[in-house]
């Protein structure tokens, strides 16, 4: 992955709809993906990841702002002038044509000779294990094969920069987990960038270099897979991503670590990523993982009574409701709890893992 | 459980209506059935079969009148339907599966202007018009049929051109435009070839209603411009002979053969997309 | 970190006023042929009718551009040769009467055979009502005239059903069908029946026969059935038929002057009449536009009550 920025959207906004009715699926948005590695845009439904994705491909223009194609303003240019191709998500494969004329149809519209095409076509067919289905119709396929023809389709005229529009969600749990695979395979081995747009957090977190959260025509949070789920930024983040226990509370100190104080009167460290943010009420996001729980005496221990507890095999989660009514969730090892003193109405207390708790907001 | 075909009592079972129906059917066969049974007669009057025979046809297709007007029939229907289709094809690229823009409800009534004016109103309108340019440029050709006849068809090439339009789905011509096709090559590779079926049935329906149409062309055309249909119609004013039997009954044959080819290659889809 | 030039972020709305008049100008260039087309062989020249509903009758043919409202005013009334009366015009409103008369007759009639044949055919199960659907769809692509004339043959005096009346010694003279108001009728009403059928079939087709269910659930007899639950949710294909059976009736003219002669004229006949013996052409134009108005507001009505009845149609 370097670091040249190969695709540039930069203060997009986009307006559907007439004056008094408007839909602001976009607002202001400015991402930068660099070449070579595969970004994804992650969002809840209605967030304009489709819409920013369309705008890159030149299905839709911009209501104001640019789209810079390595330095260069493709903003007004339509799609077929764009060396940018799109995995859509109902696949769209052409119904009249074969899955070899289909894989070839780009190259045939950019006017390449019939032996690079079917040099291509092949090459293609290898690369997605189709070439048994070469003369089959689209009608024909199931939608695992119409997937992997569609993305054989789109990476043919070897384009700068390949667009995937929410390609696996029509999938089943085990070929969609496959198929994520693949995809990353691909994406390294052909070095194309891939600005991949998907709602499945865990689908992003595995495949991606960075990932772009996005809500309500905004994007919240760009990074690192790692960054993002350790280090969310605001509560919207927090809580899309993995899943997140909330406490309010009230923080005093400075520095990168504050004191947090509950309402009853115990409190805790938490980390703050934005040192700016000064002393007053404030919330903190702590993972079900991150969360311990102790015996009521351990020293700095919030108070706590068990609600419910819930087996996952090799884990459980420990539902506890704290002295102000807020309820944490643990993620506890099955066999953490030997002595069986954990079930429903036991007195517990609430420790959290050092870094744990991370300041989010107000 | 519900297993409605074992059931004495039928949800559907309207009293009285079945007999209707059928009444109607054997009522709405039996004035074709007896034409075609006595275009085969070797008399001449409807009260007594004779003799099977074919000698009407054959006085039909002998008589230098009626082959004259087939052909001018065949002609005009075979350029009014070319020139229909075309031209419904492009209007239905502009106005199907796009937003709504001004003007579009003006090239909706105006397209479909035809099925909503009496055939009458339309003639006599046509008539005068080519009147006073009949006058200007003495010119009496063909040419008013047939932009008469394309006129009337256009509408009945654009419904299914414009059904099938409308189910056509929309990523297909995007996918194409992101795979570097232009919107001619566009049209020409993916949109072209999906809607050739509506496209056919366009070209078919505008064929017929010009290959039947009476009233407009009994008005504009001049005389001894006779299609198939106005000499009919002529022959009816004078003596009724066997002959317009035959003839009748030879459209008719055409007409049938037309719609079995058109119901077995259509599957279960009627004709007609009312 | 390379450096990305920047581009001057675009003002609201620039590049997409321009995509959208793209795309309105690229509609109305593919749509402006056929427009032509119409317009030279359709609309234009009902623009002229109207302006020759305003001009004077010329000697053997055409107009003189003498304007007046005399065409109009003929519509409805005559003035005495002798003593300048002004009377209505009876001839003229026997036949208005008459094509109004005839034409609801036709609409009532087909719609009493039509609603069980429809019926029939949408109640009959898979394969047999494509059959069924084929022998109702002949008729209606055969052409007009044979039609009609296949009703000729049916109703002369030495027709068919003449001829079994003889024959069945019922009858010593043949009755005289032809050349009367009821052969119109008969002949409009065979004409017309799968106009009015195929509306009708549709609307039935997509009728959700659980409702009966549901009514005969509620103690609802077949009568009731028919009238409470069937006939209203199916209101909207038995106006789309009744409208495209009123209409062509209104402007019939092949029908009325094969089957009913000279003297049983309808308004079609009696416009083709200025245009050939009467020698009135703007008499002509202005039935014309009275005949365009009249259809014209069954065709607002039909919008309406469909409209009012349910967005299906």
């Amino acid at each position: 992955m370097s670091d040249e920025v190969a695709v540039r959207a930069e203060r997009v906004s986009k307006v559907f709809g007439s004056p008094g009715n408007e839909l602001r699926a976009l607002d202001d948005v400015t991402v930068d993906i660099r070449r070579n590695e595969f970004f994804t845009l992650l969002g809840p439904s209605g967030c304009g990841k489709t819409t920013l994705l369309r705008l890159i491909a030149g299905f839709e223009t911009p209501s104001a702002g640019a789209i810079l194609l390595d330095g260069k303003d493709i903003t007004v240019d339509p799609p077929f002038k764009r060396p940018i191709n799109t995995v859509f998500q109902s696949y769209a494969l052409f119904p009249h044509l074969t899955v070899a004329q289909n894989v070839g149809f780009g190259l045939e519209m950019m006017g390449q000779s019939k032996s690079v095409i079917d040099g291509t076509v092949e090459k293609m067919l290898a690369l997605v294990q189709m070439e048994a289905m070469r003369n089959r119709l689209p009608t024909q396929l199931s939608g695992g094969q119409q997937q992997r023809v569609a993305l054989a389709r789109a990476l043919a005229p070897q384009p700068s920069v390949l667009l995937l529009d929410e390609p696996l969600s029509a999938l089943d749990l085990k070929l969609r987990k496959q198929m994520q695979i693949e995809l990353k395979r691909m994406q390294m081995e052909t070095g194309i960038t891939f600005i991949f747009v998907t709602h499945d957090q865990e689908e992003a977190l595995t495949m991606s270099d960075r990932i772009g959260v996005m809500s309500a025509g905004n994007i919240l949070q760009i990074g690192s897979p790692r960054d993002i789920y350790n280090s969310p930024q605001n509560r919207f983040v927090a809580s899309f991503i993995g899943e997140s226990n909330f406490l309010e509370g009230t923080a005093s100190g400075t520095g990168s670590k504050r004191t947090v104080a509950l309402s009853d009167g115990h409190s805790f460290d938490a980390l703050v990523a934005d040192e700016g943010v000064s002393e007053g009420k404030v919330t903190v996001a702590v993972r079900p993982e991150f969360v311990q729980v102790v015996s009521t005496d351990t020293a700095g221990a919030l108070p706590a009574t068990v609600t419910n507890i819930v087996y996952f095999g090799t884990d459980m989660h420990c539902y506890m409701s704290l002295n102000s009514g807020t309820e944490v969730v643990a993620r506890v090892s099955a066999d953490a709890d030997r002595g069986g003193a954990l079930e429903t109405g036991a007195k517990v207390g609430i420790t959290f893992a050092p870094d744990g708790p991370r300041i989010v907001g107000d | 459980m519900s297993n409605k075909r074992t059931k004495p009592f039928s949800i559907k079972y309207l009293p009285g209506f079945t007999p209707v129906a059928l009444v109607c059917f054997v009522l709405l066969y039996a004035p074709i059935v007896t034409m075609v049974i006595y275009s085969f007669n070797s008399g001449q009057s409807v009260a007594l079969f004779e003799d099977f025979s074919v000698t009407w046809y054959f006085a039909a297709a002998e008589n230098e009148l009626v082959q004259e007007a087939a052909l001018r029939s065949l002609i005009i229907a075979a350029f009014a339907s070319g020139i229909a289709t075309v031209l419904a094809t492009m209007a239905a690229l502009g106005t199907t599966r796009t937003k709504n823009f001004p003007g579009r409800t003006l090239i909706y009534l105006m397209i479909n202007q035809p099925l909503m004016v009496p055939e009458v109103v339309t003639a006599v309108a046509l008539l005068i018009f080519f009147a006073s340019i009949k006058v200007a440029t003495g010119y009496s050709g063909l040419a008013y049929l047939i932009l008469a006849h394309a006129a009337f068809c256009v509408p009945f090439a654009y419904l299914p051109i414009r059904a099938r339009m409308e189910g056509m789905d929309r990523a297909l011509e995007i996918a194409a435009a992101d795979l570097y096709a232009t919107p001619w090559k566009t049209f020409r590779r993916i949109t072209l070839p999906l809607v050739a079926p509506g496209i056919a049935a366009g070209a078919m329906l505008a064929f017929v209603i010009s290959l039947d149409d009476v009233i407009i062309t009994e008005f504009v055309k001049s005389a001894g411009q006779d299609t198939l249909p106005t000499y009919m119609l002529g022959q009816l004013r004078r003596a009724v002979t066997p002959e317009v039997n035959a003839i009748s009954s030879a459209l008719l044959a055409v007409t049938v053969i037309l719609l079995t080819a058109f119901f077995l290659l259509s599957g279960r889809n009627s004709p007609v997309g009312k | 970190m390379s450096d990305t030039p920047t581009v001057n972020a675009r003002q609201l709305s620039d590049l997409e006023v321009r995509a959208e008049k793209e795309r309105v100008k690229r509609n109305w260039l593919l749509s402006m042929p056929a427009m032509v087309l119409l317009l030279l062989g359709a609309s234009g020249p009902l623009l002229i009718v109207l302006v020759y509903s305003f001009m004077s009758p010329g000697d053997y043919s055409g107009v003189v551009w003498t304007p007046t409202v005399k065409a109009w005013f003929q519509i409805f009334f005559t003035v005495d040769i002798f003593d300048d009366t002004v009377r209505l015009a009876d001839a003229h409103l026997t036949i208005f009467g008459r094509s109004l008369r005839l034409s609801l007759l036709t609409t009532i009639l087909t719609l009493i055979f039509g609603l069980p044949t429809a019926y029939f055919i949408a109640t009959r199960p898979g394969r047999q009502r494509t059959l069924w659907l084929f022998l109702i769809t002949i008729p209606f692509w055969t052409n007009l005239l044979i039609r009609t004339f296949a009703i000729l043959e049916v109703i002369r005096n030495e027709g068919l059903i003449n001829n079994f009346l003889r024959w069945l010694g019922v009858i010593d003279e043949p009755i005289q069908i032809l050349y009367t108001d009821t052969a119109v009728l008969i002949g409009m009403a065979y004409v017309y029946l799968p106009l009015m059928v195929l509306p009708l079939y549709a609307a039935i087709d997509r009728f959700d026969f659980r409702l009966v269910e549901a009514g005969y659930d509620l103690y609802a007899n077949r009568w009731q059935v028919l009238r409470r639950v069937i006939l209203p949710i199916v209101k909207p294909g038995i106006i789309a038929g009744s409208i495209l059976v009123f209409v062509p009736s209104l402007g019939a003219y092949v029908t009325p002057r094969v089957l009913g002669g000279g003297k049983n004229m309808m308004i079609g006949n009696f416009i083709e009449l200025q245009f050939g013996q009467g020698r009135n052409w703007p008499l002509g134009s202005s039935l014309s536009i009275l005949l365009l108005l009249v259809v014209a507001v069954a065709l607002l009505f039909y919008v309406r009550a469909a409209n009012r009845g349910g967005s299906d149609e």
